[in-house]
């Protein structure tokens, strides 16, 4: 092909050298899901779309930290001689933050491409749908962890600096780390589930944000009630039903932890049970995205 | 051996045959695949690209069964399908970059293939806003990057003169062209307009409720009839004179349209239309080979239901 030059004034002249065949590396699946992952964790952040897209996250992540950034400052203040606020403790205080955040962002990543069609593209490349719908997922879980873990690492660079017992921090902070990453993998696939079934934006937050705060409302509620009662074992059961208080119920009884709910569970069977159940939510997120995923018809 | 190669291939949904048992062989260059909306089209794409499994029959493209090695497939074709399917937050150059990465170039690389196939496509720098704001020919243009982005050895591109406006229609057109002829990439272009693919395409085939119609090479839809196409100048009642010149000086002419057309047994007919018309005193403002044309073919009534341009 040889177009005539195009003059671009002053003497410069852009010379069309037509189309050049690639004939560079074609990376396998793994990098492939690789890019897909970043990519996708930068979408979380709003990096790489639009401005207006960046203002919510960043603003979150923004709000998350600055409650750690006070505490570790007034705990330098007053040469305290703990966290003011223990580390397993952050995530539940915070959980409106969070809850936001994954009602706006699952639905910013996952419901995105099926209301654009975008999906069709991403099938008739050579990916896999399932390692389409994994990646996905990891990206959605690695954002939400990282506003989790954010503010915790906060509390342990200040703890250290405030000469607190630097293993016990190290200690603490890595079990509460453990715990947030279990409860973004939660709070991912079950926003993640909720943006790709309803894919209207406004519908997929609300929806979203019905699950999460709704379930969490009821279940301190329920917990209340049947402690009072003196029905412990139904408060502790009650736990199971929302996802922060399952996941903080599991850190209490795996780590021992300062628990934030009315009733973390106390006996060992019970501690099997939120185990169980937190495996079996994940595993039936897992597969039930994958199940709705199967049904997306491709073109 | 051919780009893309069927046998048989039937599609059947629980309450349509899509597909009829198609045989089908489509080779190198630019071709043209005509149906009306529903003819199965889009069908044989979506099996085509391994998406959706054919019920009975096979079919190879680039060499490779649709139903068992649809990846090697998918890294060597490029789709730009007929619907919207741009995210409208992202800027055509991140999108097209992401989509070179979907197909396994490395970034760096991915940076400058995108860079040049939004040149080729006509995307200046609007590629840097986001694709919300794009008009449909911006939207068509990215769709044809992001197929064209991995340098594939065969596009299937679904109607993309869709929504276009008619100088958008002619860039598309030149563009689909170009990738066929100077890009060196086998394509299978759809339409149900007939005259587009007349103008681009070396092949056409024709598909109707799920059958195969016709395919052969465009010349031979649109080879020479034999015919001259005479125009003077004036009104109808001149053409009409100047027919019945032609006619009494022993040629064998008759109306068509607002010209006349006359069977050029030799080319001495030539010379007889001149001096008719000099003779008569007329302007003599056309005189010139009478080319068939795709829609004349099946006007002839091969397919009813394709809708001319």
């Amino acid at each position: 092909m040889s177009n005539p030059p195009e003059t671009v004034g002053a003497g410069g002249v852009i010379h069309d050298i037509g189309y050049r065949p690639y004939a560079g590396p074609r990376l396998g699946e793994g990098p492939v899901a690789l890019s897909l992952f970043l990519t996708g964790l930068r979408n979380c952040y709003g990096l790489g779309r639009s401005g207006r897209s960046k203002v919510l996250p960043l603003l979150l992540l923004v709000l998350m930290v600055l409650p750690a950034l006070i505490l570790v400052a007034v705990m330098v203040q007053t040469h305290a001689s703990e966290q003011l606020l223990p580390y397993p403790r952050y995530p539940m205080v915070t959980q409106v933050l969070v809850l936001v955040f994954v009602a706006a962002q699952a639905p910013a990543l996952i419901s995105r491409d099926l209301r654009f069609r975008t999906i069709t593209l991403y099938l008739a490349r050579p990916m896999r749908r399932s390692t389409y719908v994994l990646v996905r997922l990891a990206s959605l879980t690695t954002a939400v962890f990282i506003l989790l873990v954010a503010p915790l690492l906060l509390l342990l660079v200040g703890g250290i600096l405030a000469d607190l017992d630097t293993w016990g921090q190290l200690r603490a902070f890595l079990e509460a780390a453990a715990a947030v990453l279990v409860l973004a993998a939660v709070l991912a696939g079950l926003s993640g589930l909720v943006a790709a079934i309803s894919t209207k934006r406004g519908i997929a937050v609300a929806a979203v944000i019905v699950v999460l705060l709704v379930s969490y409302t009821v279940v301190s509620a329920l917990q209340n009630v049947a402690a009072s009662q003196h029905a412990t074992t139904l408060a502790q059961a009650v736990g199971l039903f929302s996802p922060f208080t399952l996941i903080d119920g599991l850190q209490h009884w795996v780590f021992g932890t300062a628990a934030s709910t009315e009733a973390p569970p106390a006996s060992t069977g019970m501690g099997v049970v939120f185990l169980l159940v937190t495996a079996a939510l994940l595993a039936a997120l897992v597969g039930a995205m994958l199940a709705r995923y199967r049904k997306v018809v491709a073109v | 051996m051919p780009v893309i190669e069927a046998t048989s291939l039937t599609k059947q949904y629980p309450r349509v045959v899509a597909l009829d048992s198609l045989d089908l062989s489509i080779g190198d260059g630019v071709t043209g695949l005509v149906g009306a909306n529903g003819a199965g089209k889009s069908t044989l794409i979506k099996i085509l690209l391994g998406l959706v499994p054919a019920t009975s029959g096979s079919a190879a493209v680039l060499g490779y069964d649709v139903g068992s090695q649809g990846a090697q497939i998918r890294a060597g074709v490029g789709y730009m399908p007929e619907h919207d399917c741009l995210p409208a937050d992202v800027s055509a150059s991140d999108f097209v970059v992401h989509m070179a990465q979907m197909s396994g170039l490395p970034h760096t690389a991915a940076r400058e293939r995108a860079a040049d196939v939004l040149r080729h496509v006509g995307l200046a720098e609007e590629r840097y806003r986001v694709m919300g704001g794009y008009s449909t020919g911006m939207k068509q243009r990215a769709k044809l990057a992001q197929a064209l982005v991995h340098d594939p050895r065969l596009v299937l591109l679904d109607e993309p003169t869709n929504g276009l406006d008619p100088a958008a229609r002619d860039d598309m057109l030149e563009l689909v062209r170009k990738i066929g002829h100077d890009f060196g990439i086998s394509v299978l272009v759809t339409s149900h307009l007939l005259g587009e693919l007349e103008r681009i395409s070396d092949h056409v085939v024709v598909l109707d409720a799920g059958r195969m119609l016709r395919a052969s090479a465009t010349a031979e839809f649109t080879q020479s009839t034999g015919l001259l196409l005479v125009e003077v100048a004036g009104g109808r009642a001149d053409q009409d004179r100047m027919g019945q010149a032609l006619v009494d000086a022993g040629l064998a002419a008759r109306p068509h349209g607002d010209m006349i057309e006359v069977d050029a047994t030799d080319p001495s007919v030539h010379d007889v239309i001149r001096d008719v018309a000099c003779d008569l005193g007329f302007g003599l403002v056309r005189m010139q080979q009478h080319h068939r044309r795709i829609e004349d073919v099946f006007r002839e009534g091969e397919a009813g239901r394709v809708q001319p341009a």
